[in-house]
């Protein structure tokens, strides 16, 4: 087992995959393609990767409040991520995670966590979320730091 | 901390004023436990973001609730919708796309909301008074009910506000609270000369800045020796709540919970103290266009909505002059603006010049633009960070001005003397 990293469950779900991180806050309406999963805003760090089924740590969202409209549609059209890591309890995202629940029974599993236990997120790790907020990250030896926000 | 709710909350909660409205506080008292909230309590007023057509989940959402027989309880503008209602066809909007827009448009009209279709219903009647709580969803409308109008709301994500406002409830946390409205940070505008201070190109610029260095936190602009208009505010709170989560500013002399510093920080020490001199504001400047190539397809105007003002400000500068055939050139409004406008006289201008209105709407949120448009210009900072992602296109940053000069010469033109030392 790798490192476990302690976290607030903010909306309690189980998920597993590859993590996709960076330091740089995003917004989704404008920062996200729900068709296809990917990050569009060009500014961003993680701009043209493709973020559906992975864990995705970001700090929190940013700008404008049609990221929660933005995050319903991927949970509805399966290109959400498997779950959202964040250092702040991000309201944007937990709303879409509770409506998605509300409607499609379908939550996104969203962890809060501390800034230094954030900060050893680093995309191309694995990772596994739990309901009580343990974010376990697997082979973190051998992971590559693809993208990293500044 | 546990979360009390009313005798009224559980009532509703038991579904004892329907289900529409037992759904809307279900998800209003789940979110209050996200934010950690002791309480809820009542607005006056909301504002929703919900409106625009965002794709099949939103619309699911708005007809469900719609269909459960949901009604707001209290006076509730609605944001911009996904298509202008009556001027849709003039546009490369699909029919289908336009047919789902129009269902959610009706969807949130039948739960009993003003169909305002503004992005600045801060400029409508319904604009809130000082320390009223209210629910405002949209990022460039929450920053101007809270810092210049003194109104009290949170940065209400679409599909919670309408909930809001079908309840009349919110969690009392956040900007709701005094204790909350400190400013964090200050931010001092240092040998900033006021012939800059004085233009309004220098507010969505400054804001742009503001917004990347405050990030989620309380920005107090300090050094601010001229006196903003309401456009200008709105101009530097729509880019600051763009290039960062901004809900809040506060300018020392301007904004009315910051009549002196030591009141805008409620008697506390700023966390940091960041001195803005003119070149990190020409840095800013430059950011905002995309592009250095002068090839110009579109002159956009009216992120956030144009004002009557605006228009007032705009008919002049295209008096005797006509737009470059190979140029668009387009405000977006609302369309009671844009009715005031025109009988204020300002449309013939602009008509005359070979221009064009879009209300209810804006290019951002409607399909609208054909593929042929790639190259923008504009004098909101808010199309300018957000047109290269979301539409792919290229965006040059100006002056209202250059904007009108750019669209007669048909190629892109800017003045950017003013930014330099002097």
């Amino acid at each position: 087992m790798g490192r476990v990293l302690i976290g607030k469950p903010v909306v309690p779900g189980e998920a597993q995959g590859l993590v996709v991180a960076s330091g740089e806050p995003l917004s989704f309406w404008g920062g996200y393609d729900y068709h296809s999963g990917e990050i569009i805003d060009r500014r961003h760090p993680l701009s043209g990767q493709r973020v559906a089924g992975c864990i995705l740590a970001l700090p929190f969202t940013r700008g404008s409040s049609t990221t929660t409209a933005v995050l319903l549609e991927a949970v509805k059209a399966g290109t959400a991520p498997a779950a959202i890591l964040t250092t702040l309890v991000d309201t944007f995202f937990a709303l879409a995670s509770i409506v998605a629940d509300e409607m499609y029974q379908s939550p996104i599993p969203l962890v809060a966590l501390d800034e230094l236990d954030f900060s050893c997120l680093h995309s191309g790790m694995r990772a596994t979320v739990t309901p009580d907020g343990l974010v376990t990250l697997l082979e973190p030896e051998s992971a590559s730091v693809i993208v990293q926000g500044k | 901390m546990d979360l009390n709710l009313s005798a009224y909350d559980r009532s509703i909660l038991a579904g004892e004023h329907g289900p529409a409205a037992q759904l809307a506080m279900n998800i209003v008292m789940r979110m209050a436990q996200v934010y950690g909230a002791e309480e809820l309590l009542d607005i006056s007023g909301a504002h929703i973001d919900s409106t625009i057509y965002i794709g099949e989940a939103g619309l699911e959402f708005a007809e469900r609730l719609a269909g459960l027989g949901a009604r707001v309880v209290v006076p509730t503008t609605l944001n911009v919708s996904g298509l202008d209602e009556h001027g849709w066809q003039d546009w490369a909007v699909p029919p289908d796309w336009a047919e789902k827009a129009h269902r959610q448009m009706l969807a949130y009209q039948g739960m009993g909301c003003i169909p305002t279709w503004t992005c600045a219903p801060y400029q409508t009647e319904w604009k809130p008074s000082f320390g009223q709580q209210i629910a405002w969803g949209e990022s460039n409308a929450i920053v101007f009910a809270n810092s210049v109008l003194g109104a009290r709301t949170e940065r209400y994500p679409d599909l919670l506000d309408i909930c809001c406002a079908i309840t009349g409830r919110v969690p009392a946390v956040g900007l709701h609270l005094t204790k909350n409205r400190a400013g964090q940070l200050l931010i001092r505008l240092v040998d900033i000369p006021l012939e800059l201070q004085q233009e309004d190109i220098f507010y969505p610029v400054l804001g742009h800045l503001v917004g990347k260095i405050a990030q989620d936190n309380i920005p107090v602009i300090a050094g601010l020796t001229a006196q903003p208009s309401e456009d200008q505010l709105k101009a530097l709170g729509a880019a600051a709540a763009s290039s960062g989560a901004v809900a809040l500013f506060h300018i020392v002399g301007v904004t009315p919970e910051a009549p002196s510093l030591g009141v805008a920080f409620q008697d506390r020490q700023p966390e940091r103290t960041i001195d803005i001199h003119l070149p990190m504001l020409r840095q800013a400047l430059q950011e905002l266009s995309s592009t250095d190539r002068d090839t110009l397809h579109m002159v956009i105007l009216g992120s956030p909505h144009f004002s009557l003002a605006e228009f007032r400000q705009l008919a002049p500068l295209l008096e005797g002059k006509h737009v470059h055939p190979d140029v668009q050139f387009l405000v977006t409004s609302s369309r009671a603006m844009a009715l005031l406008a025109k009988q204020a006289g300002c449309l013939q201008a602009l008509e005359d010049f070979g221009g064009k209105v879009t209300v209810d709407t804006c290019i951002l949120a409607s399909p609208m633009l054909p593929p042929s448009v790639g190259m923008l210009m504009t004098n909101s900072a808010k199309y300018a960070y957000y047109a290269p992602g979301m539409l792919n296109t290229q965006v040059a940053f100006g002056s209202l001005e250059d904007c009108v000069r750019s669209a007669v010469a048909g190629r892109v033109i800017r003045e950017t003397s003013r930014w330099d030392a002097y």
